[in-house]
C-alpha cells in the first residue's frame, strides 16, 4: 500500500508541474458556471438549488476527464519511463492504483473548487444542503468511472489522442447505455435480458438518482465494480503490453 | 549470481532471444556485445523483470524473475535503454522518489543520495527538470537512480552512450570500482569499452550467444593475435620488406597500408613472429620508426562472427 501512496504523491505533483493542472481546473470552472447560469437557466428557475449545475456534469467530463485520462499510462509507455516504473520492486496493482487515485484526487480538488456556486445558493435561498452533498458525491463517483475508463483506454495504447477518442467513445457508450441510441442497437437481436442488462449499465441513470439526493447501495455498488473491472483490466492490458 | 537458462522470448512474427544460458558471478562485468537488434535490450529487459520470457528461466541471486519478481527487483540496478525517466520531474525529486520506492529511509537515505548526487557530478542540475538536461547529464540521471539502493546486481543499457570522453571515463572508473563487489552485466556496442571494464564478453547475434569468454581470449581468435607491425622510416623500402616477409615460413599474410608506411605481419595459427621479423629488418637494414606485436583485435573477431 506505501508504494501507492508514493506513486501517487509523484504523479499529483506531475500534474501541478506542467499547464495542464491550471488549465484543466480553468476550463472546467468556467464552463461549468457557463452551463449553470447560461444553459441551466439558474436564475430564471428561481429554485434554490444546483440541480442546472449538476444536469451538465456528465457532458462536461464527457470531454474533460479523457483529456485528463489519457496520458495516464499512453505518455508512460511513449516516453519509455513506463520500464523505470515496472523494474522498481512495485506491484503492477499499486501502480494501478497510483496512478488512478492521483488523477480522481484532481479531479476531486477541481470539483471542490466550485464550492463559491454552493455558497450562492445558500446566500439566495434555503436549499437541501444534503441533496448537494449527494449529488457532490455522485459527481465524484461519475468522474471516477470515467477515469477508470480513461485509464482502461490509455492502457491500450501508446498514442494520446487515440487514448483520447477511445475514451470519449467509450465513457459515451456508458453514459447513454440506458436510453434508444445505445439501446435500439442491441434490441433487434439481443435478448431481452441483455439488453436490460446493458441498458443498467447507464452512467447516466445512477448518476441522477444519487443526483436527487437519493443515496442506495445499488448505485454505489455499481459505481464501485464499473471502476474496479476497468482498472482490473487496465492492468491486465498493461500486462500483456507494456514492453510493446 | 544472475543465472538463466534457455531464456527465449519469441514476438509474433520474430524470436528476439533464443536459448540464452549464462551465468554471472560476483566480481565479473559481464559485456553484452551484439549488433543492434541482436537481443541484447531483450534479454536485458527479462533480467530486470520488465519482459516475461516465453521459455526458459532466469534468476538474480536464487530469486526467479517470474516466481518473486520484487525479491529479485530488490537486488537489482536498472538502467534501461536510452535512460528514460519523468521529464518534468526536477533531478531531485526524481531520486527521491526512487529512494522512496527503494525503501531508503532516515540517515542512510541520505547517504546514498549525496553519494550518488556526487560520483556522477549532478549536484549542479538537482533543481533542473530532467528534460531541459543535455544527453549526457540525462543518463548520468538515470545511472544514479540504478545505484541509489547500492544493489548487489547492475543490469546497464548502454551506460556510456551520449556521454563525453571524460564522463565516459568516469562511468567506468565508476563501474571497475564497483566491480570488486558486485555482479555487472552492461551491455555496449563500443569496443573499448569491453577492454577498458569487462571481465568478460558474451557477442549475441540474432537472438543466440555466439561467444562467450575474456575479453583478451576473444581477441585471441583473431587473426591479427601475435601479428607484428612495423612502421617504416622510407617508403621506398616498402616493397622489399613485403617480399622478405611475405617469404618467412611462419607469416600467413601481409597487408600494407601505404598511408601510414605500416607493413602487419599475420602468423600461421599459434605461431610466434616477432623474433623472426625482427631479425628479417635487422638483416634487410629496414629503418624503423615503430615495431610491435598486436594482442588481436576485438572489432574484427566481432565483425567475423556477427556478419
Amino acid at each position: 500500500m506505501r508504494n501507492v501512496g508514493i506513486i501517487l504523491r509523484r504523479e499529483l505533483a506531475s500534474y501541478f508541474a506542467t499547464p495542464l493542472a491550471y488549465v484543466f481546473i480553468l476550463i472546467f470552472l468556467v464552463l461549468a458556471n457557463a452551463f449553470t447560469f447560461y444553459i441551466g437557466g439558474f436564475y430564471e428557475r428561481g429554485q434554490a438549488d444546483l440541480q442546472p449545475f449538476f444536469a451538465f456534469h456528465p457532458w462536461l467530463y464527457l470531454f474533460l476527464i479523457p483529456a485528463i485520462s489519457m496520458k495516464l499510462w499512453a505518455e508512460e509507455r511513449k516516453s519509455g519511463s513506463i520500464e523505470l516504473l515496472m523494474t522498481q520492486p512495485v506491484k503492477l496493482w499499486e501502480a494501478v492504483l497510483g496512478k488512478y487515485f492521483a488523477a480522481w484526487i484532481f479531479v476531486a480538488l477541481a470539483l471542490a473548487l466550485t464550492f463559491p456556486i454552493w455558497i450562492t445558493v445558500n446566500y439566495l435561498g434555503k436549499p437541501d444542503n444534503g441533496t448537494i452533498f449527494a449529488a457532490y458525491l455522485g459527481s465524484l463517483l461519475l468522474a471516477g468511472g470515467f477515469l477508470a475508463v480513461g485509464s482502461c483506454m490509455s492502457a491500450l495504447t501508446r498514442n494520446q489522442v487515440v487514448a483520447f477518442i477511445l475514451g470519449v467513445a467509450v465513457c459515451f457508450a456508458f453514459l447513454l447505455a440506458g436510453y434508444p441510441i445505445v439501446v435500439n442497437a442491441f434490441q433487434s437481436w439481443a435478448p431481452q435480458a441483455l439488453v436490460g442488462a446493458i441498458a443498467s449499465l447507464s452512467f447516466l441513470s445512477h448518476f441522477e438518482s444519487i443526483a436527487k439526493g437519493v443515496l442506495e447501495a445499488r448505485d454505489l455498488l455499481y459505481f464501485a465494480m464499473l471502476i474496479g473491472f476497468f482498472l482490473f483490466t487496465t492492468a491486465v492490458a498493461l500486462d500483456l503490453r507494456k514492453a510493446d | 549470481m544472475i543465472k538463466t537458462e534457455h531464456l527465449s522470448k519469441r514476438y509474433e512474427t520474430v524470436t528476439a532471444v533464443q536459448d540464452v544460458t549464462f551465468e554471472v558471478r560476483p566480481g565479473e562485468v559481464l559485456g553484452f556485445l551484439g549488433p543492434n537488434g541482436a537481443g541484447k535490450t531483450t534479454t536485458m529487459r527479462m533480467l530486470a523483470g520488465f519482459v516475461t520470457p516465453t521459455a526458459g528461466k532466469a534468476s538474480i541471486c536464487g530469486h526467479d524473475v517470474e516466481a518473486e519478481p520484487l525479491a529479485a527487483k530488490e537486488r537489482i540496478g536498472y538502467l534501461p535503454e536510452g535512460a528514460p525517466s519523468y521529464g518534468e520531474m526536477r533531478v531531485r525529486r526524481f531520486l527521491e522518489f526512487i529512494a522512496d520506492l527503494r525503501r531508503l529511509e532516515g540517515s542512510r537515505r541520505r547517504a546514498r543520495l549525496n553519494y550518488v548526487t556526487e560520483r556522477l557530478q549532478l549536484a549542479s542540475v538537482l533543481e533542473q527538470s530532467i528534460e531541459t538536461l543535455s544527453k549526457g547529464f540525462r543518463r548520468r540521471v538515470g545511472l544514479a537512480q540504478a545505484l541509489i539502493h547500492d544493489p548487489p546486481v547492475l543490469i546497464l543499457d548502454e551506460p556510456t552512450d551520449g556521454l563525453d570522453p571524460n564522463q565516459k571515463f568516469e562511468v567506468r572508473t565508476l563501474i571497475n570500482e564497483m566491480a570488486r563487489d558486485k555482479i555487472i552485466v552492461i551491455s555496449t556496442h563500443i569496443l573499448e569499452e569491453v577492454d577498458a571494464v569487462c571481465s568478460r564478453a558474451i557477442i549475441i547475434a540474432r537472438g543466440r550467444i555466439v561467444a562467450d569468454d575474456t575479453p583478451l581470449k576473444l581477441a585471441a581468435r583473431s587473426r591479427y593475435y601475435n601479428a607484428v607491425s612495423l612502421q617504416l622510416e622510407r617508403p621506398e623500402q616498402l616493397a622489399a620488406a613485403r617480399t622478405a616477409l611475405a617469404a618467412l615460413p611462419s607469416v600467413a599474410d601481409v597487408e600494407v597500408s601505404e598511408r601510414d608506411v605500416r607493413i602487419t605481419a599475420l602468423p600461421r595459427s599459434g605461431a610466434a613472429i616477432l623474433t623472426a621479423v625482427s631479425e628479417l629488418a635487422s638483416s634487410k637494414g629496414l629503418a624503423l620508426k615503430e615495431l610491435h606485436l598486436e594482442s588481436g583485435r576485438l572489432d574484427e573477431v566481432f565483425r567475423s562472427i556477427t556478419a
